[in-house]
């Protein structure tokens, strides 16, 4: 082989593997991703039944309803709109009725969100950034949030 | 009095690093050999401030001096020693001094043992060293003092986050930056090179010896923080594809690009380019590790209390870093000579392809972690991207690299011959076909692709061993023979094969966690029985118990396998009165290399407790591979030939003594 037909073997093979990963990433992307929504975004938005979201809050005092076989039911609100999270399993150490919570699933038929993940935080100072951010949106931040810092974050390391 | 000379240690260390970033490189452009003698005596001096500086911090927490900002929001009198000492870094700021320490120590490791490198050479590596290391102090100095004091001082600290104390606090953070911040020694080395306009083979063997104590204790660092985020978190699993975490596989994809580069443009002249390319790429994504962990645009346990100037302060060191070395990459890797030719089925050949399939995971993983930045921050939408999106472009990239694996040793240089070495890979093919029948007959359900999983994960094993036995000519030589073989093959040969060895037993651990793991959540009241995977736990009942700095509730099992009891386990649940914050703590009951996984949810009505349970098949092989890669790498480095030309590195003192 030539030097040049080396280089283009090469060059080949390089944009071959590449044009797999692009491929691979853009319909990962299409497929995998998860949009965050406050519960006035679900309503508003008229999020479908059975679409992938990500449902963040604070829970409302007051809610939770513990029942036999570990079903949990509560409410997540923005101070605007609510939204109904059945959620079977073990809540994490820092769940609080009237503190953030992030949770993942779908809304079923009937408009209640069935979780399968809940994510509290890791500190009780912390708010999670997009429960955070939501609410300054709605104009419910309470400014002595942002005083408090603190280690942070979801249920992950 | 200590925080303030902590505090002034490190600001002569500041001054210290600015010295050695401006003469010795001076020196160097203008052949002054007084003045590049400048840069060895200062990186010592530097290091011996910072240490100081760092020794001053410890002491401030071990004898809980809450007058010290930090040390009353992270510190409480009645922790234990040990996690008074490591909360010294449980902290922003305190991590970020235990950042420059390492740095400081790697500057001042080049200049103790750097003696057979070209003084111009040494000159450039220590002074770009010291421009890392002089922004860092700058960053630290002005928005982030870890000894800055409180006007009133508090009777009591505010306590560590409790998932931070634990032991693994000690281990994980300092390996992990050990690796993070060795791969700037790479940079270093990458931008001298490029300021002189030179680069040859016995670059890159200076080189491949940092890169490759730094690849050893990132693998390591990864692989402790896994197995802490497993046992700590209660939720059984040991990787989330968290930013976090793909904060620090990025620069491990592309330290491991670097190690095998290298290896090629040392043997063969070849790759110079790339290899310099890797260099700069590999701690680039150690600093933008370093940005998205500290600067809190990410939320997770390592993002502390977050201050927008910080983030900013960062994101330029980021800016000027990344951005000076590719546009002097830009500007002089043009004028640097080509190296050797190769056929494309060769040793180099199978080298290439292993760095185009790292970096090409490399850069999924770098899209799937930047790419919900990116968009919050242009169209203000929030979206996650978590194990569905790294599963479907992730693995498929990084298995094709496992399967070429094992060809890559065996392949000759400059030409090889696939059909050879797919027969003397035979015994490897027969092994992973045994074990894909062997798993598709035990196992009943599962994934239809797990059985192959495990065939792959046995290929590689396999394949590590063969490549010893041809080198070695077992079977084929007599026992005499090999075995003198095997004791003179070169110990970089035998850190290769163990390094694949311990790749194989991670990906057998995964594959065997992954899919055949079992999860049940259960209600237990006193007395009652729970089972899985042939155990039997019974609840004994909960009782409280008084810890130093936190009270807890502490659930009790007897475990039992066929009857006969195997142990006791017990999960708690504390509660830390000074945060008013809890904890969960799981037990683990290790059988074999397996692992009974319990932790304890709330207590419900009538004494019961809600309990997660896992059994986790093999899982401690996720982590042993990384020890066996860690291994593999200090036999390597231990090898002669990276060292041949080097002089004895002498006793030498610190030529500054601690000033007490």
């Amino acid at each position: 082989m030539t030097r040049k037909q080396r280089r283009i073997t090469l060059i080949g093979v390089s944009l071959g593997v590449l044009a797999v990963a692009v491929g691979l990433v853009l319909s990962a992307l299409k497929d995998s991703i998860v949009f965050f929504n406050s519960p006035t975004d679900v309503l508003e938005k008229h999020v479908a039944a059975g679409t992938r979201i990500r449902l963040g809050g604070l829970v409302s005092p007051g809610s939770l309803e513990r029942n036999d076989n570990m079903q949990v039911r509560f409410q997540v609100t923005d101070g605007n709109h609510a939204v109904t999270v059945a959620y079977q399993g073990l809540l994490p150490d820092l769940f609080r009725e009237g503190q953030g919570v992030v949770t993942e699933g779908a809304l079923d038929p009937a408009g209640v969100f069935r979780a399968d993940t809940v994510l509290a935080k890791h500190d009780e100072n912390y708010m999670p950034k997009e429960v955070a951010d939501s609410l300054k949106k709605q104009g419910h931040w309470k400014d002595d949030y942002d005083k408090k810092g603190g280690t942070a974050g979801k249920a992950t390391p | 009095m200590i925080p303030e000379l902590g505090h002034y240690a490190l600001v002569l260390a500041f001054a210290l690093s600015l010295i050695q970033a401006t003469v010795p490189i001076y020196g160097a452009r203008s052949n002054d050999a007084a003045l590049m003698s400048v840069a060895a005596p200062t990186a010592l001096a530097q290091f011996v401030f910072v240490a100081l500086s760092f020794i001053a911090l410890i002491a401030c927490y071990v004898t809980s001096d809450f007058s010290v900002a930090t040390t009353f929001e992270n510190s409480h009198s009645a922790m234990p020693l040990v996690y008074k000492i490591t909360s010294a870094w449980g902290n922003h700021e305190g991590s970020m001094l235990l950042w420059v320490l390492i740095l400081a120590a790697f500057g001042a490791l080049v200049a103790l043992f750097g003696n057979n490198l070209p003084p111009t050479l040494k000159a450039n590596v220590l002074g770009v060293q010291s421009w890392i290391a002089a922004a860092f102090f700058l960053f630290i100095l002005l928005t982030s003092n870890p000894f800055a004091r409180l006007a009133d001082a508090p009777l009591e600290g505010r306590d560590l986050n409790p998932l931070l104390q634990d032991l693994g606090l000690a281990i994980h953070p300092p390996l992990l930056y050990l690796g993070y911040v060795g791969f700037s020694i790479s940079f270093s080395f990458a931008i001298a090179a490029l300021i002189e306009g030179r680069i040859d083979a016995a670059w890159a063997r200076w080189v491949r010896p940092w890169t490759l104590l730094a690849w050893m204790f990132l693998t390591i660092g990864i692989a402790m923080g896994s197995y802490w985020a497993y046992y700590e978190l209660g939720w059984g699993g040991w990787w989330f594809w968290d930013p976090v975490e793909n904060a620090s596989f990025m620069p491990w994809l592309a330290g491991t690009a670097l190690l095998h580069s290298a290896l090629v443009m040392e043997k063969r002249n070849a790759l110079k380019v790339w290899t310099l390319l890797l260099a700069i790429l590999a701690f680039s994504l150690s600093l933008l590790g370093t940005f998205l962990v500290r600067s809190g645009v990410l939320t997770s346990v390592h993002t502390f209390a977050s201050d927008p100037l910080r983030g900013v302060f960062i994101l330029a060191i980021l800016v000027v870093f990344i951005g000076g070395a590719f546009s002097l990459f830009a500007w002089r890797a043009p004028l640097l000579k080509q190296g050797g030719l190769f056929a494309p089925v060769s040793r180099e050949g199978a080298l290439v392809l292993n760095n185009l399939f790292l970096t090409t995971c490399c850069a999924t993983v770098f899209v799937g972690t930047l790419y919900p930045l990116a968009l919050e921050a242009l169209t203000g939408e929030k979206i996650s991207v978590g194990a569905p999106f790294f599963n479907a472009t992730f693995w498929p990239l990084f298995v094709p690299l496992l399967i070429a694996m094992p060809f890559g040793p065996l392949m000759a240089w400059k030409r090889g011959d696939v059909l050879g070495v797919t027969q003397r890979l035979f015994g490897a093919f027969a092994l992973a076909l045994v074990g894909i029948a062997a798993t598709y007959a035990v196992t009943t359900g599962g994934p239809v692709l797990a059985p192959f999983a495990i065939g792959l994960a046995i290929f590689v094993v396999g394949g590590a061993f063969v490549d010893l036995i041809e080198r070695t000519g077992l079977g084929k030589l007599p026992l005499p023979v090999t075995l003198k073989r095997a004791a003179g093959l070169p110990r970089s040969a035998w850190g290769g094969a163990i390094a694949h060895l311990g790749i194989g037993i991670t990906v057998f651990g995964i594959v065997c966690e992954t899919n055949w793991a079992s999860e049940r959540i259960a209600a237990v009241k006193p007395q009652e029985t729970i089972s899985l995977r042939g155990y039997d736990l019974t609840f004994e009942g909960l009782t409280q118990r008084r810890g130093p700095n936190y009270t807890e509730q502490l659930g009790t099992f007897v475990v039992r396998s066929g009857g006969v009891e195997i142990g006791t386990l017990q999960p708690s649940k504390r509660s830390f009165a000074s945060r008013g914050s809890a904890t969960s703590e799981a037990a683990l009951l290790t059988r074999g290399v397996s692992q009974l996984y319990i932790s304890l949810g709330d207590p419900g009505a009538g004494g019961s407790v809600t309990v997660r349970l896992y059994h986790k098949p093999l899982v401690l092989l996720i982590w042993l591979g990384a020890v066996v890669m860690f291994l593999g790498g200090g036999l390597s480095l231990s090898d002669r030939r990276l060292r041949v030309g080097a002089p004895k590195p002498a006793k030498i003192k610190p030529s500054l003594q601690p000033a007490e």
